[in-house]
């Protein structure tokens, strides 16, 4: 029995060495595009040279944008983001239903090209179906519709509401949907409007 | 009756689909039928024309065409040059893409100024591009052509590698990278059908049809203007013209698009 371990040896080497080798080169990759990023970009306006610098979510999400996310990956960008939650100082999660509906159909802020002083969207339509009459959207998240009348208002379905608006990562790693709460894109006001969107029963997305 | 509520029912679902389908291929649609009123006329043809005698007419302070101006298949040949771009440069020992090509062939041909160029490198409005119109006058070349891209040098080989791991970089205060909206097929933003640029059908789709006569900016709009908006959209910094990074994602889309037929200079919307 020990003859045969030692006989696997020199395999399990090989393998961890592949392994290991795969790591140095996804480092070395990596290096190589962060140093090509800052030399191929220049500062505009509101969007700065910081704006290049990866967070740890960002960078582990890179790293394994191609493969399959490893569960221990998974579990630590979700621990990361979770820890990020704050819910509504005063516990009121449900604004003005039309402040969200604006704030959905809004597609302006942190780019470039806006004016930083105006509050920014949050484009939902961009990858969301939310209200019947709005047939300009798009199909990169899933559908929205009748979202509160289906799922109703209890204090559970509003907090996981409230925190996948508020840090999408915090339960789906590497989400296509940004961090509106935890990044600074959308202020607490801003994300009750979008809370009334979903769940206001006179809202067009529960008509 | 219940059969007559099965029959209305089912109208009703093959209306919704149809009204579905007809709200997802409206914006097509109309952009196609803009197309048709044109007829064969484009208004690329425009920067083609001017590109043509920018390329042809003697220029700059050493007063010379650029007939000089090596775009991969020897001096002078513009036929079918954009198809096997970008590519690894003797001259200038690196890779280029068509853009940063023209710069070279401008500056040290004709000894025009680099930074005088840039600065004009987008049209607006009155204020027109060269580079623009030496661009279309050039990809019209190719029309027709296949795209056979080389990355048979270890430099051009690095540029698509780059251009894959910039594909997925992940940053800014949205998380937003290409592969968000490209990372996947038959995805849109609101009405915009997004081609997955990993793939054959999804690359040779977008890459053929650019650069493009864009109907929103009434201006043509080439590879390197696509990129550097895409990245404004992402929220990150400016991308400058003719970086690495602007040269390195060029190789890596026109490399996944080998085999398509190029169709460009089309009218976008």
């Amino acid at each position: 029995m020990r003859n045969m371990n030692l006989r696997k040896l020199p395999f399990l080497a090989l393998v961890l060495g592949v392994l290991l080798h795969f790591e140095v080169v996804a480092d070395g990759m990596r290096d190589t595009v962060v140093a090509a990023m800052e030399a191929s970009f220049e500062a505009k306006k509101q969007a700065t040279m910081d704006r290049l610098d990866q967070d740890e979510t960002q960078t582990l999400c890179t790293q394994h944008a191609a493969g399959i996310l490893p569960s221990a990956v998974a579990e630590r960008i979700m621990t990361l983001n979770r820890a990020t939650i704050r819910p509504p100082p005063d516990g009121q999660y449900l604004g003005d239903w039309k402040g969200g509906e604006l704030i959905a159909q809004t597609g302006t802020g942190f780019q470039s090209s806006d004016d930083p002083t105006k509050p920014a969207g949050g484009n939902c339509y961009a990858c969301h179906e939310l209200s019947g009459s709005e047939i300009a959207f798009g199909t990169i998240g899933p559908s929205l519709r009748y979202y509160g009348k289906v799922r109703g208002t209890s204090p559970t379905t509003l907090a996981a509401a409230w925190a996948k608006l508020y840090n999408s990562n915090a339960h789906m790693p590497c989400s296509n949907m940004p961090r509106f709460g935890h990044r600074g894109i959308l202020t607490d006001q801003q994300l009750k409007d979008l809370m009334a969107l979903l769940f206001d029963p006179a809202s067009p997305v529960n008509q | 009756m219940k059969s007559i509520y099965g029959c209305i029912r089912g109208l009703l679902l093959a209306a919704c689909c149809v009204t579905l389908a007809w709200a997802q291929s409206s914006t097509e649609e109309a952009i196609a039928e803009y197309r048709a009123m044109f007829g064969d006329e484009n208004p690329a043809e425009l920067w083609q024309i001017r590109g043509e005698e920018l390329w042809t007419t003697p220029r700059g302070p050493k007063n010379v065409a650029l007939a000089g101006c090596d775009l991969g298949l020897g001096a002078g040949i513009v036929t079918g040059a954009y198809a096997q771009l970008p590519r690894w440069f003797e001259d200038t020992q690196r890779v280029q893409d068509l853009e940063s090509r023209l710069v070279s062939c401008l500056t040290d041909l004709q000894g025009l100024d680099e930074a005088e160029l840039l600065k004009s490198r987008f049209g607006d409005g009155a204020k027109k591009s060269d580079l623009e119109a030496l661009t279309a006058y050039i990809v019209a070349a190719s029309r027709g052509h296949t795209m056979s891209v080389s990355i048979a040098h270890p430099a051009a080989q690095a540029a698509y590698d780059l251009g894959h791991g910039v594909f997925y970089y992940r940053a800014g205060p949205h998380d937003f990278s290409c592969a968000t909206c490209h990372g996947e097929s038959g995805k849109r933003i609101r009405l915009q059908v997004l081609p997955k640029l990993l793939d054959p059908v999804g690359a040779r789709y977008a890459y053929t049809s650019w650069p493009g006569y864009r109907v929103s900016q009434g201006e043509l709009r080439t590879m390197e203007w696509r990129l550097q908006d895409c990245f404004r959209q992402q929220r990150l910094p400016q991308l400058r013209y003719g970086s690495e990074v602007a040269i390195g994602l060029t190789m890596f889309l026109a490399k996944n698009a080998e085999g398509g037929i190029m169709t460009a200079p089309n009218i976008t919307r």
